[in-house]
């Protein structure tokens, strides 16, 4: 069996793996996600508020996975990159829609939904982002 | 009025060809493309399916509509391929794109028709004023037996509707259905293939129950063929719709914007709304479309629909069916069967 992850956690990051739901410092503009509840900039001048990222970045670096975990084996060889979201923070995520030669450094990507990973053929199915090229 | 807010297509990249399907079980290509009027179909990437579908077409819906999702009071998806038998699609759905929590919801299923009903409820719930707005999707990513005929024409796509009384890009002027119990294609529970009658998915089921459902509506509306610019049906392969449009007298032109399954397959509760989209993303304000999808078991929805000067404005926001249609990746056989999860491992 992958790496198994227990219901509440799956159902508690329900938000931040749909829809890319983050955190923004009203003081000072500072996007974090994963979520943040504590500025580091601002400290205790910081209000942090909830925060929707558009879903929209580029290639910060990527590598390609030859070797999967697994869980993952179908996907083989996959990329997996650190996107950096237009708003700052970078998340790392499998880059889908796209071949190992047809990804580069700062190419620009968005969001999409896609299946993650599923606990067995009989587990809760776990649903969230990964990026691909932007269409043209 | 009623009618269409925005919508939203989605067709996964991958396609295989017929050539390719038939080799593997010793069929003659041709044959089989003069027979179903097919030339290849859509297949899922490895991790997609019935809900990335309708969330990436409702996404594309939303975007298109310019509205809020909070405002979307009941979310529908329809569909024969609902990755759980029991948790629903919709759910899913509406916190993706942030409808929840105050909506109402659950998926339907009615073979290839489910999201033609799901218009309707929609339609239902907005003229009594229920709700603001309501979003309908018909998604699917279909299998076929190995070897069976539908092998050639199961694949994957959907679309999405949001349905209003504010800012349509086309009013639903209104809609009729004609169903009855037919046994034409079924799937007992726990199957993973569906089974069929063969040739009597035709005359007693397909044909009887558009026709009937098309000439119904145009009863009811006091219309005639010459009334429509567009007319779009259900489209289980490349033959069929144009058989039926031949017999209500419907001329060649009328139906081709609509026709896609010949190249990228029967997207089951898909594929009568893909039509729609593609149909929608080139009219023009003024024109008139007759809808008419069909499940097996068997029913008809027939919608009449007419486009309004909102299309214009809203045109620069939708990502077009063309789109998905233009963009495609060529599975061989055993790719195709590695995504279809056909590999046991």
């Amino acid at each position: 069996m992958p790496h198994r992850k227990s219901l509440s956690m799956i159902w508690r990051r329900i938000p931040e793996r749909y829809r890319l739901e983050g955190t923004r410092c009203a003081t000072c503009g500072r996007y974090f996600f994963p979520p943040r509840s504590f500025c580091p900039d601002c400290r205790r001048k910081g209000r942090i508020e909830k925060a929707t990222l558009s879903g929209k970045g580029k290639v910060y670096t990527y590598t390609v996975v030859h070797v999967p975990l697994e869980g993952f084996e179908r996907y083989a060889p996959y990329i997996l990159a650190i996107v950096e979201l237009d708003e700052g923070p970078k998340i790392t995520a499998q880059i889908v829609d796209a071949e190992p030669n047809e990804i580069a450094i700062g190419m620009p990507v968005e969001m999409h939904f896609r299946r993650v990973s599923e606990d067995g053929e009989t587990g809760i199915i776990h649903y969230g982002f990964k990026f691909a090229p932007i269409k043209a | 009025m009623v009618g269409i807010v925005g919508y939203g297509a989605y067709i996964p990249q991958y396609r295989i060809k017929v050539e390719e399907i038939a080799k593997i079980w010793g069929k003659e290509p041709e044959t089989i493309k003069r027979g179903l009027g097919i030339y290849e179909k859509s297949v899922p990437a490895l991790d997609e399916d019935t809900i990335t579908i309708s969330v990436e077409a409702a996404r594309n819906a939303l975007k298109h509509a310019g509205i809020e999702a909070e405002d979307i009071g009941a979310v529908y998806t329809g569909s024969e391929s609902h990755p759980y038998a029991v948790k629903p699609t919709s759910t899913v759905v509406g916190e993706a794109i942030h409808a929840t929590p105050k909506m109402t919801s659950a998926d339907y299923e009615f073979a290839c028709k489910a999201g033609t009903a799901a218009i309707q409820t929609c339609m239902g719930l907005v003229k009594a004023g229920m709700i603001r707005y309501g979003l309908a999707i018909g998604a699917d990513t279909s299998q076929g037996r190995p070897g069976d005929a539908l092998e050639y024409t199961a694949a994957a796509g959907g679309a999405a509707f949001i349905i209003g009384n504010n800012d349509v890009v086309a009013t639903i002027d209104e809609t009729y259905s004609y169903t009855t119990d037919t046994p034409d294609f079924w799937r007992r529970e726990g199957q993973e293939y569906p089974r069929h009658g063969a040739r009597f998915t035709g005359e007693p089921a397909y044909f009887k129950h558009v026709i009937m459902a098309t000439k119904g509506l145009l009863e009811k509306t006091k219309t005639v063929v010459e009334d429509y610019d567009y007319f779009v049906f259900h489209q289980p392969n490349g033959k069929f719709p144009m058989r039926a449009a031949k017999k209500l007298g419907i001329p060649k032109e009328k139906i081709e914007t609509g026709l896609l399954t010949p190249w990228i397959g029967n997207t089951y509760s898909g594929a009568t709304l893909l039509g729609l989209a593609a149909v929608l993303d080139v009219a023009q304000p003024g024109e008139r479309i007759l809808a008419t999808s069909f499940g097996s078991g068997a029913g008809s929805d027939s919608f009449a629909i007419t486009v309004t000067k909102e299309i214009e404005k809203k045109r620069k926001r939708i990502t077009p069916v063309r789109y998905y249609m233009e963009r495609k990746k060529y599975l061989s056989y055993g790719e195709y069967v590695k995504h279809r999860k056909k590999i046991k491992m």
